[in-house]
């Protein structure tokens, strides 16, 4: 079995984003880069798979679209344990176009597990994992919250509102992960960074999609009112606050 | 033409969002000059149908299929192909919950439609058909345009009010054929949640960090939202050493939420706890630092104990509800 990890390169959530050109694009000067969390996480579940010789698992691959400036989140994901990279070497300009590039490459590559992460902390879109999967016309899974491979049978936990479903599916699919999928993220050891330089990171060009989206701008959220302090020793007075000013009890 | 929301049931009742949904469809079809319809997939009886009429909706296009089931993203995506297509929707709108977030993303290949995934508003303009969406986890936001004839948007839950417009919807029972063969997700078995208000549901939300201290000191939170009819949630550490379950984990890889009033208790503020409730109307934060960043995303405050504090909100929620 072949798992394909699709991940995004994404600003660190607690770097403070600016805007230039016009509040049109993100200004990238000072941004401390990382892997997005979802993705770090669900290249960790895939790389337990891996480990356990049960699961038949053989190899874990990573997927990036984007310019070279992220071969140093591929290298990370490579470090942390991947066996292989693939890069398709353009611009992301949305969610559309970004699944139609990893589709392209998929179809030549071919995978029995894809995992993507259920969003990307930068345009918060949820929409390629699920996108990728109608492009291949492959089932999915979505808020998947464990994944497991038992006799050669993927068992998915996935989150329902109130509650939570088991599923079986076939393979080929594409999962879409969320809290659970991992516990805490893996992280690269001495060696793995070591072996990572020399690992292949094969490249593609990207075939021509029209993107469906454009940004106009962006804008910084509304500042809020400053807090209003209410004495310890008092909490009544909040409770009051709250019906009558705030008037949400 | 048309704006086409797709809502959501429970064991036959709609689902609040639903509602939201259904009020938003029909501001969204006014600013379009045109009529919402809403499609419900389920065993929905015909008086809870006619609810969605409250809220604005035109027509309800009623599929109740045995192999609909459960939900399988591929059969789901095409039955509401179909419907739109029938319906000549212009916009189609979905929550932007688990279910919409599996199935959105589909229809937008499947209909070559632009996506504005996790809206909070109407949108800015209708042409050029323009959105504000979340984006860098609460950190900005983004006008986006959706450049194709048909769009899709997802919209946050909790963010839009419910708008009551008694239209007098009319039911139009409709079949459709699905393709067993094509089913590849096969549901061996479901855990429900019952008797707990969803926390993504809910219109107040108490919230407790590491600053509670141990798990031993919940009651007063647990009771303090049992209260206010609030659901109960916590940061990350919390629900990662297993002090309350991992439902209930909020922030931007726990739940992102929008309720109108958020208690942060012993919760310090982190730029990634506040990705996921920066949304709400209302955050009320109770911890003993005063500087704590919490303060600065709350609208009110007490510098004090939470385990001091908590016993006498519990009170005065007692005596305030009991006049
Ligand atoms: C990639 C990534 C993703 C993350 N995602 C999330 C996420 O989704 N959600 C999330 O919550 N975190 C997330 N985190 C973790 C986040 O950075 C913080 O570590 C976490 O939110 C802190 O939780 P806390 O506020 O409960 O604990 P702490 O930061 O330890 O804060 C405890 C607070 O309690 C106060 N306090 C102490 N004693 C008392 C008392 N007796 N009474 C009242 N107050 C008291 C303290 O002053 C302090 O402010 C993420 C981190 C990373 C790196």
């Amino acid at each position: 079995m072949k798992i394909l990890v699709c991940i995004s390169n994404v600003p660190d959530t607690t770097t403070k984003v600016k805007f230039v050109e016009g509040n049109t694009k993100l200004d990238t000067t000072g941004i401390q880069w990382v892997i997005n969390p979802w993705d770090e996480l669900s290249l960790t579940r895939a790389l337990e798979l891996k480990d356990d010789a049960s699961t038949g698992v053989k190899s874990v691959s990573v997927a990036h679209v984007g310019s070279i400036a992220a071969e140093p989140t591929i290298r990370k994901a490579l470090a942390i344990g991947a066996d292989d990279a693939i890069r398709v070497n353009a611009e992301p300009a949305d969610a559309y176009y970004v699944a139609s590039q990893l589709a392209e490459v998929i179809k030549k590559e071919q995978f029995d597990i894809v995992i993507c992460g259920i969003e990307s902390s930068d345009f918060n879109g949820s929409t390629v994992g699920s996108m990728l999967s109608e492009l291949l016309d492959y089932p999915s899974v979505s808020a998947v919250s464990s994944l497991k491979i038992e006799n050669g049978q993927v068992v998915i936990s996935r989150e329902i509102d109130g509650g939570k479903e088991i599923v079986h599916v076939s393979t080929p699919f594409v999962a879409v992960v969320q809290k659970g999928i991992a516990k805490e993220p893996r992280i690269a050891a001495m060696r793995g960074i070591m072996m990572a330089r020399t690992k292949p990171i094969k490249l593609y060009e990207p075939i021509a999609v029209e993107p469906l989206t454009q940004v106009v701008s962006f804008e910084m959220p509304k500042p809020r009112a400053s807090c209003k302090f209410v004495d310890a020793e008092n909490p009544k007075q909040l409770i009051e606050l709250l019906q009558n000013e705030a008037k949400v009890i | 033409m048309s704006v086409l929301v797709f809502t959501e049931n429970w064991d036959g009742k709609f689902k609040k969002l639903s509602f939201e949904l259904a009020s938003y469809a029909s501001k969204v079809a006014e600013m379009l000059n045109t009529n919402a319809v809403a499609l419900s997939i389920g065993n929905v009886d015909e008086s809870e149908l006619k609810k969605l009429g409250n809220y604005g909706v035109k027509k309800i296009v009623n599929i109740n299929n045995d192999a609909l089931k459960n939900l399988d993203d591929r059969a789901y995506t095409s039955v509401i192909a179909e419907i739109a297509q029938k319906e000549s929707s212009e916009v189609i709108i979905l929550s932007n919950n688990n279910m919409g977030k599996g199935l959105a993303p589909r229809l937008s290949v499947r209909l070559k439609a632009a996506i504005g995934a996790g809206v909070s508003q109407l949108p800015l303009s209708t042409s050029p058909f323009t959105v504000y969406k979340r984006a860098f986890s609460g950190n900005a936001f983004a006008h986006l345009e959706l450049k194709t004839g048909v769009k899709i948007i997802t919209l946050a839950q909790n963010s839009f009010e419910l708008i009551e417009t008694a239209n007098g919807a009319s039911v139009e029972n409709f079949s459709v054929n699905v393709d067993a063969s094509n089913i590849k997700v096969q549901v061996k078995d479901v855990q429900k949640q019952t008797g707990k208000i969803l926390i993504t549901d809910a219109e107040i939300v108490v919230s407790g960090g590491r600053g509670m201290k141990s798990p031993d000191n919940w009651e007063p939170l647990v009771e303090l939202a049992n209260l206010l009819g609030a659901a109960t949630a916590c940061s990350r550490p919390v629900s990662d050493e297993g002090w309350r379950s991992h439902e209930e984990h909020t922030g931007q890889t726990g739940k992102i939420i929008a309720p109108n009033l958020y208690f942060a208790i012993g919760i310090s503020g982190a730029t990634q706890h506040i990705a996921g409730v920066s949304s709400s109307k209302y955050i009320v934060a109770i911890n003993t630092d005063k500087d704590a960043p919490i303060f600065g995303a709350a609208q009110y405050g007490i510098i004090g104990d939470a385990s001091k504090v908590l016993p006498k909100l519990v009170e005065a929620v007692k005596e305030v509800k009991g006049k």
